[in-house]
């Protein structure tokens, strides 16, 4: 199953480095909302609980466009027929898919993070980095697992960029929560991470839950 | 005596309330091509793709390669070679890269992406992406990818479309009469596809009009599909 999904990442990589539709509209994407949030909230810096707010909704807002795309090569261009003909364990197109969200949403994180800091963020990142990179990994993880599943759920639906949205926005609240909690203390003045470990263990719990329920119900998606 | 490659009874296919495909029954012997006919809309895409397991039979006894469809799927699956209307290609891709992905999926070395490369005649243009390919291209390409892991049913869709004389020539050791493996051929050339055929079925509108030795097949029995 390692090789085939290594296929397929490999061939998705490839498509989106010569595309570049998803990640590049991503990027765009955060770097633009950070910029209305500095115009739309009036305010020079932001700390605490609201950087982290505004931080993890503006990354997965960006994360629906990555999902949208997700599956696009394998429908427009009939990749999807081709993999369910060859004699493959089908989990391993979930694992690819998630694999490539994940290399997506690193390559995102490399430019929003940085942005945030520089457009919005008071105080400064760099003692917290350890833990912040702790965090956003976690976030990561899950986000690539339910992504890829809501990604294939709509894939064969004709208003996909409507289904995506609302089925994964729901999904993450979880998530949301953990990131944001666990990311407030870190963006703030002087603050201490002291429920760290419980929200990263949320994160933690969140990423192995949803992702055995995906690796586990994939497979029928692909059924006709 | 050798079981059938493909053996069907009442096979049914519907698409929500519309019946795609109802009361097909034949049986088509190992190395023997089957020419599907009919118009627009008869269900013979449909037929195709229940054979290749990509859509799900709703009524009926379905057996390919030995298999019972849809329990046995997984065991068709890499035995079949498909060939419809989408070229199953992707377009930033090269023809070499296109089918080097579809080799590893079905766990074959470079070697015979190499010689499938050349047997359709598309050395020189392996390296250009599928998005810059001639349509005559593309479906030489299609020919080496549904061929690549020799497969021993193939499920061809008018395998011959986009293509010149020459490469249409080119392919029949892939695709032709000549090819090791059973064919099912869908074409509206009437005349070439009975030319080729030892079975032919016809179909109006997703019922089996006919299934009848290919040399039986009459004008008639042509005109009644098509009118």
């Amino acid at each position: 199953m390692i090789r085939t999904a290594a296929a397929v990442l490999r061939k998705d990589l490839r498509i989106e480095w010569r595309t570049k539709e998803a990640v590049p509209a991503m990027t765009l994407f955060s770097v633009t909302t950070f910029v209305l949030f500095h115009f739309g909230l009036d305010r020079d810096t932001l700390d605490g609980p609201l950087a982290s707010g505004v931080l993890w909704v503006t990354l997965l807002l960006a994360a629906v466009i990555g999902v949208t795309r997700l599956f696009a090569a394998e429908r427009e261009q009939g990749g999807i027929d081709a993999f369910l003909l060859a004699p493959v364990d089908r989990t391993a197109l979930f694992v690819a898919k998630a694999a490539a969200l994940l290399v997506y949403l690193v390559l995102l994180e490399l430019v929003a993070v940085p942005a945030f800091a520089i457009l919005l963020l008071g105080p400064d990142l760099f003692d917290a980095l350890p833990e912040l990179l702790l965090v956003l990994l976690l976030a990561d993880l899950g986000l690539a697992a339910v992504g890829a599943l809501v990604a294939a759920l709509a894939a064969e639906t004709r208003a996909r960029e409507l289904i995506v949205p609302l089925l994964l926005l729901p999904l993450v609240v979880p998530l949301l929560i953990g990131a944001a909690s666990a990311t407030a203390p870190l963006v703030s003045e002087g603050g201490a991470a002291e429920d760290l470990g419980r929200y990263l263990a949320l994160l933690g719990g969140y990423d192995l839950v949803f992702g055995l329920i995906a690796f586990g119900v994939f497979d029928f998606l692909l059924d006709d | 005596m050798a079981e059938a490659a493909i053996a069907l009874e009442g096979l049914e296919r519907r698409y929500g309330d519309r019946l795609a495909l109802g009361g097909v029954t034949l049986t088509l012997a190992p190395g023997a091509t089957l020419a599907v006919l009919g118009s627009n809309g008869a269900g013979k895409t449909t037929l195709l793709r229940v054979l290749a397991t990509l859509l799900r039979p709703h009524g009926g006894a379905t057996r390919v390669l030995g298999c019972p469809l849809p329990a046995d799927g997984w065991r068709v699956r890499g035995r079949v070679g498909y060939l419809g209307h989408d070229p199953l290609l992707y377009r930033e891709l090269s023809g070499r890269e296109n089918l080097a992905y579809h080799a590893r999926l079905h766990g074959l070395g470079p070697a015979t992406v190499d010689e499938r490369i050349e047997a359709v005649g598309l050395k020189r243009r392996g390296e250009d992406p599928v998005r810059d390919l001639s349509k005559g291209m593309v479906q030489r390409l299609a020919v080496a990818r549904a061929t690549l892991h020799d497969p021993e049913l193939l499920l061809l869709d008018e395998p011959r479309a986009n293509l010149d004389p020459a490469a249409a020539d080119a392919l029949e050791p892939l695709i032709g009469r000549t090819a090791a493996a059973t064919r099912v051929l869908v074409s509206h050339d009437v005349g070439g596809a009975l030319a080729e055929a030892d079975l032919a079925l016809g179909l109006r509108a997703g019922r089996q009009l006919f299934c009848l030795p290919a040399a039986a097949v009459d004008a008639s029995a042509t005109r009644e599909l098509y009118a």
